[in-house]
């Protein structure tokens, strides 16, 4: 999808206005509002997708239709004007967390696993409130129609004040992760550690949880509640290629989640017939490409770059060593000519011949694979796994006197099989 | 209302057949997802698909069945490919690999969908999730004699005839590969030691279950197809622990939800005095939800009532003075 085509018809000087909050009070309202809550749903996704948890956000949120439609039928019944959003919220909140309950038991106490779980929890949920909606259209009471934006979301039905609610709430949930970073990062990594260590596990599970509802239930009129997970999973996913610690991560998130709303509710705001929350999950949707394409710590190119320098790290040494055999009487090698370019560059090559510096470079290079050799048979059970064996400087990798052991081994060996070998002399005639 | 046999034999029956065999063919190839702990993969088609049936439409510029088919199956082919590359190029885990694939192939779908509509033409997200049960209709009929006749028969909805076709084709599947399906599904190790490619058939699982989740789509929806996936064959993994006897369950217990909740949602309201009837994609949906509940509760092995029973039974043999000890694990107790 392009977002180009999608702008193409909207001058530029509105797109402007809407994106730095000059085209009146309710659209910046709006706007803002939808950030905050991209914001929130990046921060508490990233612990729900370290926990692994992301999915049953998703049972969550089409678990909240049911109780839509029946907060809708007791505020009819009540005989509240219209619809009433914060008894609709309060009835999704109420079903959204008898889903997940539901969800829990049937993966705690039964053999069904979390996956099939989340599916029928999903689905029947989903259903009921599908029954429930065609009940109330039968009705034909005021203000039914407005249900059906909950599962797509509209935007541009948000009402001022609504948008500085959801701001808030948004914005409270945030501020929540944030006090409570500490244990969530023990959650997220080590459960286990972290119950020995006295946190309340079971607690703690049960507030990111609560937090996961908040967002979802605010989001609903957004994001709709069958997209409304993005919100909780591609900002986080996206982070994630970006940096292997967390307290970044969650920022990172944070600010892909609220640019991916700023920009997803500005561009529906231009545009009142896409649904808002389709171009929101599409914005961030280009963020998480761009993250996993280009991102320096984990993303394609860095890693594809990272295995091409391995390579060319082990084909350079490989060379230098087998040059330097040459010079000993065995056979010159063939070498391929970036291989040969890149040794000139380094000025370990001139004229097909090793330098002097060259030749060190070799013998460090040889030395290298030969006590990284002998690391690897003597202590199989010790691989660190973050080091490139056999390129990396042993000596910066291993303690010193690990070092020397391997040192003082690798002669013995050698030792003994120049004493074995019959002389090369005698082997030729 | 009153009802009559004529319409029930236009109106009600080949709704009540398109949801009948689409429930069959479903809950058949549910079991492989339930029991190679892929339920989720159910879920990601179903969204992932939605750009495929638009973009298919707006291509083919007609509502024929074949292109939005076609374009179906290459979105949820692409679907299983990106989720594959994000999990393993991207190192996410699985789960929140499909969720980000589908969540933005689904909001691709939902923006073709209004691109389309500012373009004048009648396609909404409405009828790709619950589907359009209501509107197959069957106009030869003349009475219960039609159901035998050839000439009547031929007329039967189009809906109707592919999904029977889908129908067929899982169930002779799953019978020209029972054996290698149940290895694969349970020990794919072992299997891959015997030669038998599990890999293979692990796709071939995953292309099944998109074509069946497609083919059923049209007529009832994608979140019926979802629930019929998943519901019927977790029920039949409650009730039994034999693979035959799990299929031909599930396959039943399907069949009694799509005929419980299309009674529930067509007839029942009008019996009850109401004036329109409900959402039956919906309805079956629930129907399969209380099946599934009440295996749950009350399956005779590993059901919570059965098995809390069975505990105390064990408990009570437990205790010293009825243990005789070893005799037990000897078998003469």
């Amino acid at each position: 999808m392009s977002a180009e085509a999608l702008t193409g018809g909207i001058p530029l000087e509105e797109l402007l206005r809407v994106l730095f909050f000059q085209a009146g009070f309710n659209t910046a309202v709006v706007v803002a509002g939808t950030a905050a809550l991209g914001l929130a749903g990046g921060t508490v996704g990233t612990f729900l997708l370290l926990r692994r948890r992301a999915l049953v956000s998703d049972a969550l949120s089409h678990a909240t239709l049911p109780g839509i439609a029946v907060a809708f039928l007791i505020g009819a019944a009540l005989g509240l004007p219209g619809r009433s959003l914060p008894l609709l919220l309060a009835g999704a909140v109420v079903s959204g967390v008898l889903g997940l309950l539901t969800v829990q038991a049937l993966a705690r106490h039964t053999r069904l696993t979390e996956d099939s779980a989340i599916g029928a929890v999903l689905s029947v949920f989903f259903g009921l409130g599908i029954v429930l909606i065609s009940y109330i259209q039968n009705l034909e009471l005021a203000g039914q129609a407005g249900l059906k934006t909950f599962i797509l979301g509209q935007t541009a039905a948000m009402a001022r004040g609504e948008a500085i609610a959801i701001g808030l709430l948004a914005a409270g949930a945030a501020a929540a992760v944030a006090l409570l970073f500490k244990e969530f990062r023990a959650l997220a990594f080590d459960p286990g550690f972290a119950a020995v260590q006295g946190w309340p596990v079971a607690r703690l599970d049960l507030a990111l949880m609560g937090l996961a509802t908040l967002v979802t239930v605010i989001g609903l009129q957004t994001v709709g509640l069958i997209l409304v997970v993005a919100l909780l999973i591609i900002p986080p996913a996206a982070a994630r290629f970006w940096t292997d610690r967390l307290a970044l991560m969650t920022w990172l998130a944070a600010g892909i989640g609220a640019l991916s709303g700023w920009l997803g509710a500005t561009l529906s705001a231009l545009l009142p017939k896409m649904p808002a929350g389709a171009v929101i999950v599409l914005v961030a949707g280009f963020f998480f490409l761009l993250s996993f394409l280009f991102a320096p710590a984990r993303g394609l190119a860095a890693a594809a770059l990272r295995g091409l320098a391995l390579r060319a790290g082990y084909a350079e040494r490989a060379a230098l060593v087998r040059l330097l055999a040459a010079e000993g009487g065995a056979p010159a090698p063939v070498l391929a000519a970036p291989l040969r370019l890149a040794l000139a560059a380094r000025g370990h090559l001139r004229g097909g011949r090793l330098t002097g510096r060259g030749r060190a470079a070799a013998r460090r290079a040889e030395r290298n694979r030969r006590l990284w050799e002998r690391f690897l048979i003597d202590h199989p059970t010790l691989l660190p796994g973050q080091l490139r064996w056999g390129i990396d400087d042993i000596d910066e990798a291993l303690p010193g006197d690990l070092v020397r052991l391997l040192e003082e081994r690798d002669a013995q060996e050698r030792n003994a099989l120049a004493r074995q070998a019959p002389a090369p002399g005698r082997l030729a005639s | 209302m009153e009802l009559t046999l004529l319409d029930f034999l236009r109106i009600d029956f080949p709704a009540l057949l398109a949801a009948v065999l689409a429930c069959a063919a479903c809950a058949l190839v549910g079991n492989f997802l339930v029991l190679r702990r892929q339920g989720l993969m159910g879920d990601a088609i179903s969204h992932a698909v939605l750009p495929g049936i638009v973009g298919g439409f707006l291509v083919a510029g007609t509502r024929e069945t074949l292109p939005m088919m076609a374009g179906a199956l290459l979105a949820a082919a692409l679907a299983g490919v990106l989720i594959e590359a994000v999990r393993r190029l991207g190192r996410l885990e699985s789960g929140a690999a499909m969720g980000v694939v589908f969540t933005v192939m689904f909001a691709a779908g939902v923006v073709l969908i209004e691109r389309a509509a500012a373009s004048g033409v009648d396609l909404d997200a409405d009828c790709v999730l619950y589907g359009q049960l209501e509107t197959i209709l069957w106009l030869e009929p003349t009475g219960w004699g039609s159901l035998l006749d050839p000439a009547a028969l031929a007329g039967l909805p189009r809906e109707v005839m592919t999904l029977g076709f889908v129908l067929a084709l899982c169930a002779g599947l799953v019978l020209l590969f029972y054996k290698e399906l149940k290895i694969t599904t349970f020990d794919p190790a072992l299997a891959s030691t015997l030669g038998i490619p599990a890999g293979a058939f692990h796709y071939g699982v995953v292309l099944l279950v998109a074509a069946t989740a497609i083919a059923a789509f049209e007529a009832v929806g994608s979140i019926l197809v979802i629930a019929m996936l998943i519901c019927p064959a977790a029920a039949a993994r409650m009730l039994t622990d034999r693979f035959a006897a799990q299929l031909a369950l599930s396959v039943l217990l399907g069949v009694l939800a799509a005929v419980l909740g299309y009674g529930g949602a067509a007839f029942l309201p009008l019996w009850l005095g109401a004036e329109h009837s409900l959402n039956a994609a919906g309805m079956i949906a629930v129907a399969s939800g209380l099946i599934l509940a009440l295996a749950v509760l009350f399956g005779p092995r590993h059901g919570l009532v059965g098995r809390r029973r069975g505990l105390r039974r064990v408990r009570a043999s437990a205790t010293p003075a009825s243990s005789p000890g070893p005799a037990v694990l000897g078998g003469e107790a």
